[in-house]
């Protein structure tokens, strides 16, 4: 269900999302479905990736800390892969539509790896993702300066595969040769 | 002007460590400051986290209460913690180091959160920082920059 907080949406399911494992089950496959933008400005759906394997990262650009860990692991993995990376794409998708515009999201994923793909919307649509991926995030109490706020969001990896179906998470610090494994098994 | 011999010979000496080791150890009588750098940022309006280790060789505990450095309006203990596969982050006040401890600054868990920067932080660069504690009073340190998609001192680019 859909809960409003002072204006922000956030998703909350039916207990929290347990991601540690790796779930590969019929009753946990699940599609997700977006309308984004991209880095460049384009609209995008999850149809624009289909016949593409996605990682996908939920963050914002003012995260100094989770995020940078990710992507830059994320870079490690791309550029392990060697030439299977053609068939891979890294989502970035921002959970802080109010500060993330487009251009800072060119800026920011631009400084990791050329492949990874920032996306970003309106509050609605930003939501609307989350919510098919089963992710969650929620903005976090500002500090004496109002525009100082970290947001909460789901720190897991998604995998989906270039039909659109969910098949696993990696949990946040998962090491770069999981990936660079699971990917080469599928791949 | 130095006053004697020996203290032209340590200072000749301390230049030298400096000049050896760009990201050296700060003794500070029982803290040990260690491994210190900091992320490169993306201009000046977002933050960024600096990463040090602080070991207490001491007998009684020491509390970091403060951080300043001129490279940023605010510098700040922040924590970040992963739960229920949720990422949060959020202020860690006071870090206690215990006699005989380390206190471990690293991805993904206590980082030094610098808000309102001077000037971006640029790889290869060094930024002072000074760290305040109770005991031990304030400790200099000077910390590499690090490339933005750096993990640590072992991959610095």
């Amino acid at each position: 269900m859909l809960a409003v907080y002072i204006g922000l949406f956030v998703w909350r399911g039916t207990g929290n999302p347990v991601f540690e494992a790796s779930s590969q089950s019929e009753s946990n496959a699940f599609s997700p479905s977006f309308m984004l933008v991209d880095h460049q400005g384009n609209t995008v759906t999850e149809k624009t990736y289909r016949g593409q394997w996605l990682l996908v990262f939920f963050g914002f650009t003012n995260c100094p800390d989770i995020c940078p860990t990710t992507l830059s692991d994320l870079a490690v993995v791309m550029d392990q892969i060697g030439g299977k990376a053609a068939s891979v794409t890294p989502l970035f998708i921002s959970v802080d539509p109010e500060r993330d515009r487009v251009e800072s999201m060119a800026e920011y994923v631009s400084a990791f790896h050329p492949t990874i793909v920032g996306l970003t919307g309106a509050e609605k649509q930003i939501a609307s993702a989350a919510e098919t991926f089963k992710a969650y995030y929620e903005k976090q109490q500002p500090d004496r300066d109002q525009s100082n706020y970290a947001v909460a969001h789901t720190s897991a990896v998604y995998l989906i595969s270039p039909d659109g179906t969910f098949v696993r998470t990696f949990g946040y610090g998962t090491a770069t040769e999981v990936f660079v494994t699971e990917l080469n098994k599928r791949l | 002007m130095f006053r004697t011999n020996q203290t032209a010979l340590f200072v000749f000496i301390a230049i030298i460590a400096v000049l050896l080791t760009p990201a050296a150890d700060v003794y500070a009588s029982d803290l040990v400051v260690e491994k210190p750098w900091a992320r490169a940022s993306i201009g000046v309006s977002r933050p960024t986290a600096v990463y040090l280790t602080i070991r207490n060789g001491g007998a009684v505990t020491d509390v970091l209460t403060m951080v300043t450095t001129p490279a940023a309006g605010m510098a700040e203990v922040h924590k970040s913690e992963v739960k229920d596969g949720l990422a949060r982050m959020s202020p860690a006040g006071n870090v206690e180091v215990s006699a005989g401890t380390t206190a471990i600054l690293e991805p993904g868990g206590l980082h030094i959160m610098l808000m309102e920067l001077k000037n971006p932080l640029k790889k290869g660069e060094t930024i002072s920082m000074t760290l305040h504690f109770e005991n031990a009073g304030p400790v200099d340190v000077a910390v590499p920059v690090y490339g933005i998609a750096a993990s640590g001192p072992k991959f610095s680019d």
